[in-house]
């Protein structure tokens, strides 16, 4: 069976756009093969050089925050002082200052995931793939990574694509939310959110935002077990 | 409402005395506690056994008698310490340079892992003790045909745990990695490579224990004798004259040789791979 079918999507420059659906429903899929990791069985995938952001953040226990987040530049060859330096330049930014030298180990949840998204920024892609990229922290740290992770968009605007199955979370980072039915995934319907980042979780329109997915993503399961 | 609950009356009681007044020093001193008590309990016993005197001290020396005999040949038993300790330390850091290498061989061939490693494990089904002999008379006395011994045995502990080791990092560590546009020499190189270090610094200390009897089996089948033979030839020649006590020291001093380069180990693992050191561990 196949993760995706009859799927189409465009996400324009500087856009976030975030992609809704059920476990399972190929939307890792879709990241890898946006990321140039699979090629697609039918269709055709054209994007700019894009960057993955796994679920976990996968950082070298054996190298510092610094070294973790610069890891892209030091494959590219830049020399590890100059690496290092850039690094530690964005760490203020991300507010991880004083913790460049501290391992993965001594870091939380919440920290480890900033210097995930400091190693995916550094990789210098026009497109970052986000795949759930808060799912493995808990409740009130993952609020105040969503809030973060608004502000640095906001801040330094890139394309992101960004997979999850948390409404809320798409509602409140992109400017279009595509929904997806349960397996094999195909858009359900799609949402355009046109308020400015950061947004407040309980603004009225981004409640009725949130009304509007969820039904959606009903519509899909409700689709997908009584096939027309 | 004035009725007594002495059931929670206990509940506040002080913390233990010794509690409030451990020191880093004490902890470190009530560490050592156990190993030494248990040791003494062991030697206490051996001595008991022993001055019973149903066994000749040919046969089992009591430990005062090897203690005794350590000390009066402390110069005898250095000298013949000095050989051992270069053959299994050469040895050891030579299994892990081969065995390391092939581990990496292997992790990148399919082709080869499924040449190399069938003899690799057959290889550790040769009879060393049998084998032995013939290196000596084929390479002579000197140091090569026991540092092969040592090789042969211990590079194979090595070779497996780094070969576990490698194939640890997880696929989608891998798949990061390629995304972030890394070679595969890359994703080597920042993750597979200080992955395995651990591992097969773990296999030297497996390959260690079995190094120091591949040295005593080495340095008993050469037939050069005197105070610089090694202490496996030493070893051998004390017990044919019924040196017992001798023998036994010598065996006590190849255990502390053992001890030392296991910790030895740990204190490279330490410098070399600090992540990957646990508080706590088996080696605290």
């Amino acid at each position: 069976m196949p993760a995706l079918a009859g799927l189409s999507l465009q996400a324009r420059h500087g856009e976030v756009l975030a992609v809704v659906g059920p476990s399972g429903c190929g939307k890792t899929t879709l990241l890898e093969l946006i990321c140039g990791l699979q090629s697609p069985q039918g269709g055709t995938v054209e994007c700019e050089p894009a960057v993955l952001m796994p679920q976990r953040d996968l950082l070298l226990a054996w190298l510092s925050a610094v070294d973790n987040a610069a890891l892209a530049l030091r494959i590219a060859h830049v020399p590890r002082t100059r690496a290092r330096n850039r690094a530690a330049a964005l760490f203020a930014q991300l507010g991880l200052d004083g913790f460049e030298h501290a391992h993965p180990a001594e870091l939380s949840g919440g920290m480890l995931q900033r210097v995930a998204f400091a190693r995916t920024l550094l990789s210098g892609k026009p497109v970052l793939c986000l795949d759930e990229p808060f799912g493995a922290l808990d409740a009130i740290t993952r609020a105040e990574m969503q809030d973060w992770l608004a502000s640095a968009l906001a801040s330094e605007p890139r394309t992101v694509v960004l997979v999850t199955h948390d409404v809320e979370e798409a509602i409140l980072l992109a400017d279009r939310v595509l929904v997806l039915s349960p397996r094999p995934g195909r858009a359900v319907g799609e949402l355009a959110v046109p308020a400015p980042r950061p947004r407040a979780r309980t603004d009225r329109a981004m409640v009725a935002l949130r009304e509007r997915a969820l039904q959606l993503l009903a519509r899909g399961s409700r689709d997908a077990k009584e096939p027309a | 409402m004035s009725a007594p609950r002495p059931a929670r009356a206990p509940a506040r009681v002080a913390p233990p005395a010794a509690a409030r007044i451990s020191a880093p020093g004490r902890r470190a001193a009530r560490s050592l506690l156990a190993p030494l008590a248990l040791l003494a309990t062991l030697l206490g016993a051996w001595e008991a056994y022993a001055d019973v005197g149903t066994t000749s001290s040919f046969v089992l020396p009591a430990p005062h008698e090897v203690a005794s005999s350590l000390w009066n040949n402390a110069g005898f038993i250095a000298g013949n310490l000095v050989p051992t300790a270069e053959e299994v330390v050469l040895g050891i850091a030579l299994a892990l340079v081969l065995g390391f290498a092939l581990a990496v061989l292997i992790h990148f061939s399919d082709a080869l892992r499924r040449a190399v490693y069938p003899l690799a494990v057959g290889s550790q089904a040769v009879p060393i003790a049998v084998i032995a002999p013939l290196l000596v008379f084929w390479w002579g006395f000197g140091v090569l045909p026991k540092l092969a011994v040592i090789v042969l045995i211990c590079f194979f502990p090595v070779l497996v745990t780094t070969v576990d080791g490698l194939g640890r990092i997880e696929r989608d560590q891998l798949k990061l990695l390629r995304t972030l546009d890394a070679s595969r020499w890359q994703a080597f190189r920042f993750a597979e490579l200080p992955a395995a270090l651990p591992a097969a610094i773990s296999g030297a200390r497996i390959a260690l224990a079995v190094g120091v009897i591949g040295a005593y089996i080495a340095e008993s089948q050469t037939v050069t004798s005197g105070a610089h033979a090694g202490l496996g030839h030493e070893i051998n020649a004390d017990l044919a004259v019924l040196q017992t006590p001798r023998a036994y020291a010598a065996a006590l001093v190849l255990f502390g040789l053992a001890i030392a380069c296991f910790y030895a180990l740990t204190l490279a693992e330490r410098a070399l791979a600090p992540w990957a050191a646990q508080p706590g561990g088996e080696t605290q």
